[in-house]
């Protein structure tokens, strides 16, 4: 019998060494969850119909040039974004079979219908090319944030897709959170539009907004009363350059009112774009929009060449600064929505360890007072097993890289009271079989081999209840479920296999005829 | 030393009408005070809303907060203390878009009675219709993991009616702890989930042992009756059940009274299941034992 302590003492030695070495010196072994180091855990979600409307718009438009080439004569090519199609309507009857032709270009396009006027087809897009977008969008996104998250500046983020169309961001220690937002959820759809100076903007304003333009605003904001008014313009629809083309974008400071402006530069394709609109459009006015706002609109005065443009607007550096960050990241394929958004704060944090502490080592020393009162020497063994649990249980945390949050120290805690549950068992199994009169020896052996079913029966519901916590709680809720989980099974180590050589070595060494229990 | 003379002879099953009753009284109790409420309670995580904890150099007057919450359109939030004088939280049970900035917002409101230097955002939990309803959904889908998966283990290691018996005093002991809940008017939220389930797994725990006590005391019952036999193993895990539940119960009054406002209600479900689920091992789990057993007579 005891023969077995010559494998199981250096078994335990070495499963106890290894969850110290593993584990020390704690502060870097061990991740802190969000809830205790302070940081930000957001949820996004892609508006991924957002990029299959921009896609079938592009795509409409693409056609309409494709159409115009073939010298055909289109009425209208329009998006129907309820039903991801493209209908085109031409002149002539006799121009629909070369439409067809030119739709081939387009294997993803499928004829549905045809108007019964002979002159125009709808065009469905395929679920599997919508599925793509959708996919794309999410996946150019989350490479987008990722960048400006880099940017940022944040230690160690996660960034990860979580289910078809949403973006799970983890962000330890931002400090000013609601920046962070604003440059993670910006868009940053940047576009170049002409004024719409044909057509009356007063018109517009009353409903009359002619077809191929649009009204948008300028955010104004009073600097002394915080009073914020919209100018409207009227603008084309059509853009004229986009952000897509940009190579760089710089904060600068106006050299005579040193106010912070966007310096952009462009790609050649960019700036010959750019260089093309300037000179054909002298003396009209070309708005800078940056997500459906108006930044500013200035008047051309003359040919721009060598791709060089600015925002300005009224901003404090640090918007500056951050909207050149945006711009250099790129723009979101589609704008996200932030589902879910849990802060905290680096102070409330450390409050929380330092009551996650006091907890600890409070309920701990009552367990132990207790305990060893209760069983006297064997509770000794009952507070070594303890003990080490507490070891183990940071070994293994630090093994998993599983991060302690707050309710893991909750679980932390609830180990301690729960651990002595197994010493519990055996020793009241102990006391029974002494008082039925069995020797030391043969009331310890019983005590252990009856107590052990009960012990894994009892822990293996609790077990149960823990992984399921794990497999849907999130954050500060698997970092309980994993302490739990852990802490179920380093204490039936802890009580079955070490409490038991600690009996069986002091066993082997004095004889007794009475036991401490 | 001992707590409880190791050979007791309580009638604890000639207690069941007793303990049926309160048992009955509690949980209605428990019930009414939800349906007058208007069901549970639910906290933003979900029923989707916004909450920001503010700390201030010194105690504010939550009027002068409301006040100034007014004025951007927040009238309707909750505003309580927590924990101390110089903690308040705000609750407010809506999370548009708008919202995000919302802690800043808030700050900005109490700008002019306040120094906008004395008051830190300690935390912004900001969570979506959507979300909220999904975590609802995956909270009860959890539970509900959880005790088929405890029903399988149980019926595979015991038999039928003894995992019936186990889940009936699960259920007992998590309708308890509800009731308790919606008396104190505490919130639900993912925290509390996590609690719950880990008082089902306590309450397992507990009634497992008995049970393993009254299976083993079956095998060589003799002469006595179902009852007797029950009677007997409650008795002789008593002082087991009585010393687990006493040490659980001190580290988590340790944590109830040390851990903090955030942890408060988490330990405060754990403090009630735990007294609740050692009662419920004694006194109702195996009731049901009894109900089944008088069936397969008659």
């Amino acid at each position: 019998m005891y023969r077995e302590l010559k494998w199981k003492i250096p078994l335990i030695l070495a499963v106890v060494l290894g969850a110290v070495w593993l584990s020390y010196p704690l502060k870097e072994r061990i991740a802190l969850g969000l809830d205790l180091q302070g940081g930000m855990h957001l949820v996004l979600e892609v508006k991924v119909e957002k990029a299959v409307e921009a896609s079938l718009e592009r795509l409409a438009d693409d056609i309409k040039r494709g159409i115009t080439e073939e010298d055909l004569e289109v009425d209208r090519v329009k998006a129907i974004f309820t039903d991801r199609q493209v209908s085109v309507r031409m002149v002539d009857k006799l121009d629909l079979p070369p439409v067809k032709e030119v739709m081939q270009g387009y294997p993803f396009f499928s004829l549905v219908s045809e108007d019964s006027d002979g002159l125009g087809m709808i065009y469905q897009m395929s679920a599997d090319q919508v599925t793509q977008i959708e996919q794309n969008a999410v996946s150019q996104g989350l490479e987008t944030i990722r960048n400006r998250v880099d940017q940022f500046g944040v230690s160690e983020p996660t960034i990860q897709a979580q289910g078809q169309k949403r973006i799970l961001l983890q962000l330890p220690g931002v400090k000013d959170p609601e920046r962070a937002i604003d440059l993670i959820g910006k868009t940053a759809r940047l576009e170049f539009k002409l004024l719409d100076e044909e057509n009356s903007l007063q018109q517009a304003l009353q409903g009359n907004v002619p077809e191929d333009s649009e009204i948008l605003h300028q955010r104004i904001e009073n600097k002394e009363t915080g009073a914020v008014t919209k100018d409207p313009f009227l603008l084309k629809k059509r853009t004229v350059l986009t952000g897509e083309t940009l190579t760089g974008a710089e904060i600068r400071f106006d050299s005579d009112f040193n106010e912070p402006y966007v310096s952009l530069t462009f790609n050649s394709v960019g700036a010959m774009i750019f260089q093309q609109v300037t000179r054909e459009n002298i003396n009209k006015r070309l708005a800078i929009v940056l997500d459906d706002n108006v930044y500013s609109a200035p008047v051309i005065q003359d040919e721009i060449a060598g791709g060089r443009a600015q925002i300005t607007g009224q901003f404090t550096s640090e918007q500056a600064r951050d909207l050149a960050i945006v711009l250099r990241a790129g723009a979101l394929p589609a704008p996200v929505v932030i589902l879910e958004n849990r802060t905290v704060g680096p102070s409330l944090g450390q409050d929380s360890i330092n009551k996650g502490i006091t907890s600890i080592v409070y309920g701990g020393l009552l367990v132990l007072v207790f305990i060893v009162i209760y069983y006297r020497l064997s509770g000794v063994i009952a507070v070594v097993a303890l003990f080490l649990n507490i070891v183990l249980l940071a070994g293994a945390l630090a093994y998993f890289g599983a991060a302690l949050t707050l309710p893991g120290i909750a679980g932390v805690i609830l180990t301690v009271g729960m651990a002595i549950d197994a010493n519990v068992l055996v020793f009241e199994r102990i006391r029974e079989e002494i008082k039925l009169g069995k020797t030391v020896r043969a009331a310890i052996d019983a005590g252990f081999s009856k107590a052990f079913h009960t012990i894994v029966d009892a822990n293996i519901t609790t077990f149960i209840a823990a992984v399921v916590l794990f497999q849907f709680g999130t954050g500060p809720i698997k970092g309980f479920a994993i302490t739990l989980c852990i802490g179920i099974a380093a204490s039936m180590f802890t009580a079955v296999f070490v409490s038991r050589a600690i009996f069986d070595g002091t066993m082997s060494r004095i004889k007794l005829d009475k036991l401490s229990i | 030393m001992k707590i409880i003379s190791s050979e007791t002879h309580f009638d604890f099953m000639g207690k069941i009408k007793m303990a049926l009753t309160i048992s009955g009284l509690t949980i209605l109790i428990g019930l009414g005070s939800m349906v007058l409420s208007g069901g549970l309670k639910y906290g933003i995580d979900f029923s989707g809303g916004t909450l920001v904890q503010l700390q201030f150099k010194t105690a504010p007057d939550i009027n002068v907060i409301r006040d100034g919450l007014k004025t951007i359109g927040l009238g309707e939030s909750t505003i309580q203390e927590f924990g101390t004088k110089r903690d308040i939280l705000i609750r407010v049970q809506r999370s548009e878009e708008k919202l995000e900035a919302v802690g800043s917002r808030v700050r900005d409101s109490l700008g002019e009675n306040f120094n906008k230097a004395d008051i830190s955002i300690e935390r912004v939990e900001m969570v979506g219709p959507q979300v909220g309803r999904d975590l609802r959904e995956k909270a009860l889908l959890s539970i509900l993991y959880a005790v088929i998966g405890i029903v399988i283990y149980i019926s595979w290691r015991f038999e039928l009616q003894y995992a019936i018996a186990a889940i009936i005093a699960l259920i007992h002991d998590v309708l308890v702890t509800m009731g308790a809940f919606s008396l104190l008017d505490k919130e639900f939220t993912l925290v509390i989930v996590a609690a719950f389930l880990t008082i089902i797994g306590y309450s397992l725990n507990d009634t497992i042992v008995v049970f393993d006590r009254i299976r083993e005391n079956l095998r060589r019952k003799g002469k006595n009756t179902l009852i007797q036999t029950i009677n007997t193993s409650i008795n002789q895990t008593l002082s087991r059940t009585l010393l687990t539940s006493g040490t659980t119960l001190l580290v988590v009054a340790s944590l109830f009274f040390f851990g903090g406002e955030i942890i408060h209600d988490f330990s405060f479900a754990l403090l009630v299941g735990i007294l609740v689920g050692t009662y419920s091992s004694i006194f109702i789990a195996s009731v049901f034992l009894v109900y089944w057993d008088s069936r397969r007579r008659a």
